[in-house]
């Protein structure tokens, strides 16, 4: 065993240089961050930061901060809700085979992939005549949008469990609701885990609901970032700064939650 | 507790969700089916009936053929850089190697960021300024002698959709790795040392065993990287705005939507990505439930 750890040592270096690959963005984001604003200059943007200063974070916060606070006012219930719907779901379909059940499952799996501007239009006229506008209409349109991914896992789930579970339980009485309230919900916390982490970062991270559903006051960050680096006023070392803020909240819940993000993802390609 | 009532609480727990997927995926692509076969151009719905007149104009307008163009060589470059890479990493990563949680993480953390921040600082990176404003890549090629790497990236005639596809194999490449990393660890070990007492070297393990077995993981791999690079959006406006080289159908279904009020033409664009998707997905999902159904 140890000469072939040996043998392999050299695979070490394509990874570091893999490594280095992918940390680039982040390096330039970080290192122009930390630049005072009289060491910005595109010649020496790949220099180290001469000393520790907060200029371009900021100035990026004081420009990013309300639509920060409008993502996190949006995210965070449309989280929440899909989740929820999907753990009611994924019980029913899982635990309850009615007839039908088989067919509803893969037309509800449709709608994840469906490529969004096949929908774009009637979604922007509903909400209007719905008077379902701004962040409250993007919170909505997530949570519809996000039932397919969060039923699938939390289905996936349930329908591991073993039957006897529910069996025994049916056996002492307990109703189909006091099944999922007190045998099923309190071990769901790592499914409810995965996919709030999944709802969060997919609704954080999007741009096109986002960019038809909000007016400016109500711009998430997305919106707000794309357009502060489409105008010619805001320089680009504030821009980066700005990218890492926009990138920060998903980055930390990557960092703290990676084992459960993964799981979201590979659920994602149905192969969960 | 009787069987009717857990009935009616069932159909009770599930109808809000299945009735919302109904009418905002199924009825509204029905909606916009109907859109797309109207005369409805600018901001008053016009549902005059207009045939596939729709559709005949796009497959002969010269900006959906650039459209088609660009997503044809995004795809390629994208699906096979991510799936190579991918693969690679994968098997790199199922060496036992010390500090393999710590690459795999590395690898992967560019899936939790959006599509805006990756193009944003990717446009930095890649900016095609030369002379005394070079910047980004090409000025650490400069740098670092390599001369002759200097380019200019999404700008470059005719394939400048090879550099959006590079920004976007660096945010999937870990996905793709992660799928096989999957599949590899499912792979029983007896397989391997059985063909290594056999006498088969590490290549043809991969070669003969291994990537076989992998086969159903690159189907998946492929049909969401393909699915995938059929919506590609948001890393193309962020990288480089809407410019006509850079084209592609998403991008033309917003613009001859929200900005050319052409709502006819706007759905069919968007019906058109829906079937080109739906030829991928559905069949997928079949095939993903069938397989799951018999363990």
């Amino acid at each position: 065993m140890k000469t072939l750890r040996l043998s392999k040592a050299w695979l070490y270096v394509p990874l570091l240089a893999m490594a280095v690959f992918y940390l680039i963005p982040l390096y330039v984001m970080l290192i122009t961050g930390f630049k005072s604003f009289d060491e910005i200059d595109l010649k020496t943007m790949w220099d180290l930061p001469r000393g520790i200063a907060f200029d371009n974070y900021v100035e990026a916060f004081s420009k990013l901060s309300p639509s920060l606070w409008n993502s996190f006012a949006m995210v965070i219930p449309a989280a929440l809700i899909s989740s929820m719907l999907g753990s009611l779901n994924g019980f029913v379909l899982a635990k309850w085979k009615f007839r039908g059940a088989d067919i509803i499952f893969p037309f509800i799996l449709f709608g994840m992939f469906i490529p969004y501007q096949s929908i774009l239009i009637p979604l922007v006229q509903f909400m209007n005549a719905a008077g379902i506008t701004g962040l409250p209409g993007l919170a909505m349109a997530h949570i519809i949008y996000g039932i397919p991914i969060t039923t699938l896992t939390f289905r996936n789930y349930y329908a591991s469990l073993p039957q006897e579970l529910l069996e025994a339980a049916k056996m002492d009485g307990a109703s189909m609701l006091g099944i999922y309230r007190y045998i099923l919900l309190p071990i769901s916390l790592p499914s409810f885990v995965v996919v709030l982490i999944w709802q969060f970062t997919s609704a954080w991270n999007d741009f096109l609901f986002a960019v038809v559903l909000t007016g400016n006051t109500e711009w998430p960050i997305t919106v707000a970032l794309n357009n502060m680096a489409g105008s010619q006023i805001i320089a680009w070392n504030v821009q980066m700064a700005g990218s890492l803020l926009a990138a920060l909240p998903t980055l930390l819940v990557y960092i703290f939650l990676g084992r459960y993000f993964l799981r979201g993802l590979l659920a994602g390609s149905l192969k969960g | 507790m009787s069987k009717d009532k857990d009935r009616i609480l069932n159909i009770l727990l599930i109808s809000p969700s299945i009735l919302a997927v109904l009418i905002f995926v199924y009825g509204f692509i029905a909606w916009s089916v109907r859109v797309s076969l109207s005369k409805w151009k600018g901001l008053s719905a016009d549902y005059t009936w207009n045939g596939i007149k729709n559709y005949l104009d796009l497959f002969a307008d010269p900006r959906f053929a650039v459209d088609v163009r660009n997503t044809l060589v995004f795809t390629g470059v994208f699906v096979i850089g991510s799936l190579l890479l991918g693969f690679l990493l994968a098997v790199m990563l199922d060496q036992g190697l010390k500090g393999e949680g710590f690459f795999r993480s590395l690898f992967l953390f560019p899936m939790a960021i959006s599509y805006i921040v990756t193009g944003v600082v990717w446009r930095w990176l890649m900016n095609p300024a030369m002379g005394s404003r070079t910047s980004g890549f090409n000025l650490l090629f400069l740098n670092l002698g390599l001369d002759s790497w200097v380019n200019s990236w999404h700008l470059t005639p005719k394939w400048g959709m090879a550099a959006i596809a590079f920004a976007a194999i660096w945010q999937m490449s870990g996905y793709t790795m992660a799928l096989y990393l999957a599949g590899l660890r499912a792979i029983p070990h007896e397989l391997r040392e059985a063909a290594q007492i056999d006498g088969a070297n590490d290549l043809q393990i991969y070669r003969h065993i291994m990537i076989p077995l992998l086969s159903p993981v690159t189907l998946s791999a492929l049909i969401i990287l393909g699915h995938t690079s059929l919506k590609v959006f948001d890393l193309i406006i962020a990288i480089a705005g809407k410019q006509l080289p850079l084209d592609v159908p998403a991008i033309y279904m917003w613009q001859a939507t929200f900005d050319g009020l052409f709502y006819g033409r706007g759905a069919a664009i968007g019906i058109i990505l829906l079937l080109s998707v739906a030829v991928l997905i559905i069949p997928y999902i079949r095939y993903t439930l069938k397989t799951e159904a018999q363990p």
